[in-house]
């Protein structure tokens, strides 16, 4: 059989649509080159677009003590110090102009008296420091950036699916994918190749995220042979709705604590006393998030298992005004007004700090012509991410990233993709029509669910770990043997059957990190490891692929130079 | 457990006919949640668009029970229990399969539109005052219910000739940005066709967003227009008949 496809070809070929994935191709685009962008929803539906808080960028505006130096010591603090320290720096430095930059491609954000931006307080930050629109932060960026993506011209492949990366020789030579709509088959052809895929998310039960969040693009590059990095630390946000159960997970903003409200338990104690006196309710959010955890555990939950959140203290007009997208939310799905009664909320998976190990300057992975940026790329938040740094590292180190496809295109004369490849892509997509008997990919991602969340959940242990890879594996098999109904136009099903592969790739290779490092660090807690461990402070674990099996090794952090060493220190 | 009965639209461009589907009610569930449900356990090519769960993206438009709506705000214990809910797809736009529907026309107006443009040397200050009207206009999540209702392009298809409400709210953005220099007026008038729009107000009823779409976008563009292109005396006396009704 021979697959029938279309081709395409461009210098830089973006997977991805959100912030960072649109950022890059404005990059690429400045640079002139012949710039494509895939997505797997419709353009301006991307993650980035629920992102509620803000974007952290040390502006000065509000508290004029704030500078680069400051966000890049709560950033490194933050992270347990296993962040790339040059991505810290870069990040902290350059976010500023992105803002300013998003501001002059007609971005409204917040405004203080003065006439300049808002900016306000979040966990693990010592300045106010997120800019931001009320509680739609993403939404306004994700507009900017696709308006000017759309006046400079860039070609947009909506609801395309990228399931395998090309390779000429050694180098990337571009993807295979197919339109959701009709289910046939395309072919890009492109010089460089940005992955922007966001995170993995869908395979935790409980989650702030949305279908679209399988680890592909980690999946994709770990295939084509880059590596996987700090894949142990996946982000519990503290606070996700739990009741009612529709939408149990959904996310409550941090804004939320950021304006003032407050945790309490069933007893009405506030109890992040306990925990973290000295910066209560914006303490960093793998602390809150256990806080919580623990709370519930020791029986002092809600009836519905989390714990209060409350901002009724405040008046009711500002609690409109700063997060009326929560106050929508909570009057229209949970029949809660949150201007007069508190929230009920409790920890959901929502980030991943893992993922494409990058080069900090150009955010290029150890495959030649293979770039990543935004939630798919690992570096910058090291153990944990402070709540803002996400929309800010699209900006950076997608621009970054941009920019760098587009000089590597430079140097490529042609590419040429052996037709072997294709083939292999075409057939991998289309044998789940032929299994007759084939087993239900939603059931399949419905166990993958529930042995993430409880094995591979915020407190974690060698048994519960052992067992996950366990599971992972009958989960592989029943893969092998998934089935889908109907034809090739728009079904979700056969789409799920495809993303399940993604899913458990990434997820064994969070279990197995996981399993390896034994200690508690940010994200990572080990009941059996509770502390940190001075070694493991030294180490992030990569991940690769080795003909069919997966390799975990440790790599140095790499040192600070002395003047950001300073920084960086403790002050006792 | 008590059971809703779905009626759901299945199939593509060539017609199809509901399909029946039966789903155990928990408490707070919505229409996404239902659908959701089906494609687990009965219909796993069911085709539908979603992404938030939270009304925030704008992805999950349908009409239930015939009204437009975000399926994923759209409360179960709000609709009658006693017959079959119908989910149908937006009608204003051609169906690809099930609920999907090209929505593509939306994107190709969208590049009609002249992007921003700072006035030359501009200091960057602006006011929360300022701001606050075009903080409204922001807010759209492209969901095209607006545009799903419209009569202009629901019944007349008048869609090259208009440009429907979600792109009179962005071209009020622009328009209205404290800072921006260009004038709209003209495509607004000749490519988008806001002289069809007779102010019925129905994109507003609909908005999600709450974006006062006919009062504080439509209006004011369709008086730029007039003061611009047509007789200031007649304008005048229109606004005088309006102020006296
Ligand atoms: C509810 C919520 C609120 C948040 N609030 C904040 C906040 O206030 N501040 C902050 O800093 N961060 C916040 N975050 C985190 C932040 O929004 C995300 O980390 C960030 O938006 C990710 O952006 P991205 O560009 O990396 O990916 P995304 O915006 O998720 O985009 C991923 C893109 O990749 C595409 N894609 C994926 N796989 C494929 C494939 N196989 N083929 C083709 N295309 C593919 C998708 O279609 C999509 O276009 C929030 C996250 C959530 C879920
Ligand atoms: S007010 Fe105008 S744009 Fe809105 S629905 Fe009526 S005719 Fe259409
Ligand atoms: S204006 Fe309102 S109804 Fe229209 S697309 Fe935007 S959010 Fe939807
Ligand atoms: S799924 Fe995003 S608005 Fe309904």
């Amino acid at each position: 059989m021979t697959a029938e496809y279309e081709t395409h070809d461009h210098d830089v070929l973006i997977i991805g649509a959100g912030g960072a994935g649109l950022r890059a191709a404005l990059g690429a685009l400045a640079q002139g080159a012949k710039v494509g962008v895939v997505c797997k929803s419709l353009l301006g539906k991307a993650h980035t677009v629920m992102a509620e808080g803000g974007i952290a960028a040390a502006m000065a505006n509000v508290d004029s003590a704030d500078d680069w130096r400051t966000h890049f010591r709560d950033t490194m603090r933050g992270g347990k110090l296993l962040n790339n320290w040059r991505m810290a720096q870069i990040h902290a430095q350059e976010a500023p102009e992105r803002v300013r930059e998003l501001e002059q491609w007609g971005a409204l954000f917040d405004r203080t008296q003065d006439g300049e931006i808002l900016q306000r307080a979040f966990g693990g930050h010592t300045f106010r420091r997120l800019c931001h629109v009320g509680d739609r932060t993403g939404l306004e960026m994700i507009r900017t950036l696709q308006d000017r993506g759309v006046q400079m011209g860039i070609d947009v492949y909506m609801e395309c699916t990228i399931s395998r990366l090309l390779k000429d020789g050694d180098r990337i030579g571009g993807a295979f994918g197919y339109w959701r709509e009709q289910g046939r088959f395309v072919v890009f052809r492109a010089k460089s190749i940005v992955i922007a895929t966001g995170g993995i998310g869908k395979a935790w039960k409980i989650t702030s995220n949305s279908w679209e969040y399988t680890g592909d693009g980690m999946a994709l590059a770990y295939g084509a042979g880059a590596e996987l990095k700090d894949m142990e630390f996946v982000q519990f946000h503290p606070t996700g709705m739990v009741w009612p159960p529709g939408v149990q997970g959904i996310l409550v903003t941090e804004a939320v604590r950021g304006e003032g409200g407050i945790l309490r338990n069933k007893l009405g104690e506030r109890f992040m006393e306990k925990y973290d006196p000295k910066r209560m309710e914006l303490s960093t959010r793998d602390v809150v998030a256990r806080s919580i955890y623990t709370e519930v555990r020791e029986g002092r939950g809600t009836e519905h298992g989390g714990a209060y959140l409350d901002i009724s203290h405040k008046a009711s007009d500002y609690v409109k005004k700063k997060l009326p997208s929560m106050y929508h939310q909570f009057r229209e799905l949970a029949d809660v007004d949150i201007t007069k009664e508190p929230m009920e909320v409790g920890p959901t998976c929502h980030y991943m700090m893992g993922g494409i190990r990058v080069d900090a300057e150009t955010a290029q992975s150890s495959v030649p012509g293979l770039f990543a940026a935004g939630e798919a790329a690992a570096g910058l938040h090291g153990a944990n991410r402070l709540g803002g740094n996400s929309l800010s590292d699209l900006l950076v180190f997608g621009r970054r990233a941009g920019l760098a496809a587009a000089e590597h295109a430079k140097t490529i004369d042609t590419t040429s993709i052996d037709s072997g490849q294709i083939e292999e892509a075409a057939r991998d997509m289309l044998v789940p029509f032929e299994r007759k008997d084939g087993e239900n990919p939603y059931t399949i991602h419905r166990d993958l669910q529930e042995a993430m969340q409880d094995l591979v959940g915020i407190f974690r242990n060698q048994e519960d770990l052992t067992r996950a890879l366990e599971e992972l594996e009958k989960l592989k098999a029943r893969v092998g043997h998934v089935g889908v109904e109907g034809s090739r136009m728009f079904n979700p099903g056969w789409h799920l059957a495809q993303d399940l592969k993604s899913m458990l790739t990434v997820s064994e290779a969070v279990t197995r990190s996981a399993l390896t490092r034994q200690e508690s660090r940010g994200a990572h807690s080990r009941i059996d490891y509770p502390g940190l461990d001075a070694t493991w402070g030294t180490k992030n674990n990569v991940i690769a692929r080795e003909g069919s099996a997966m390799t975990l090794r440790q790599s140095p952090v790499p040192e600070m130079p002395n003047e950001l060493k300073q920084l960086v220190v403790e002050e006792k | 457990m008590a059971e809703a009965i779905f009626e759901v639209f299945r199939g593509n461009r060539d017609g199809g006919k509901p399909a029946t589907y039966r789903v155990p009610i928990a408490p707070g569930m919505v229409v996404l949640d239902a659908l959701h449900y089906i494609q687990a356990h009965q219909a796993p090519d069911l085709a539908i668009r979603w992404n938030c769960k939270a009304g925030k993206c704008g992805s999950c438009s349908a009409e239930v029970n015939g009204r437009p709506r975000l399926t994923c705000k759209t409360r179960m214990d709000a609709l009658p229990l006693d017959k079959a809910i119908t989910v149908t797809p937006m009608k204003s736009f051609p169906v690809i399969k099930d609920l999907v529907t090209d929505v593509s026309w939306n994107y190709r107006v969208n590049k009609k539109i002249p992007p921003f443009e700072p006035r030359p040397g501009v200091e960057w200050k602006m006011y929360q005052r300022d701001v606050d009207r075009v903080q409204e206009f922001r807010k759209c999540i492209e969901c095209f219910l607006c545009q799903n209702v419209c009569h202009v392009l629901r019944e007349h298809e008048e869609k090259e000739q208009f440009g429907g409400p979600r792109f009179f709210v962005r071209v009020a953005a622009l328009e209205m940005h404290p800072l921006d220099s260009k004038s709209r007026t003209r495509i607004l008038k000749d490519e988008l066709g806001i002289g069809l729009c007779n102010i019925t107000k129905c994109c507003t009823e609909v908005c999600p967003e709450e974006i006062h779409i006919t009062d504080n976008a439509i209006i004011p563009l369709k008086e730029r227009v007039v003061d611009e292109f047509y007789d200031p005396v007649l304008f005048l006396v229109r606004k005088i008949r309006g102020a006296n009704k």
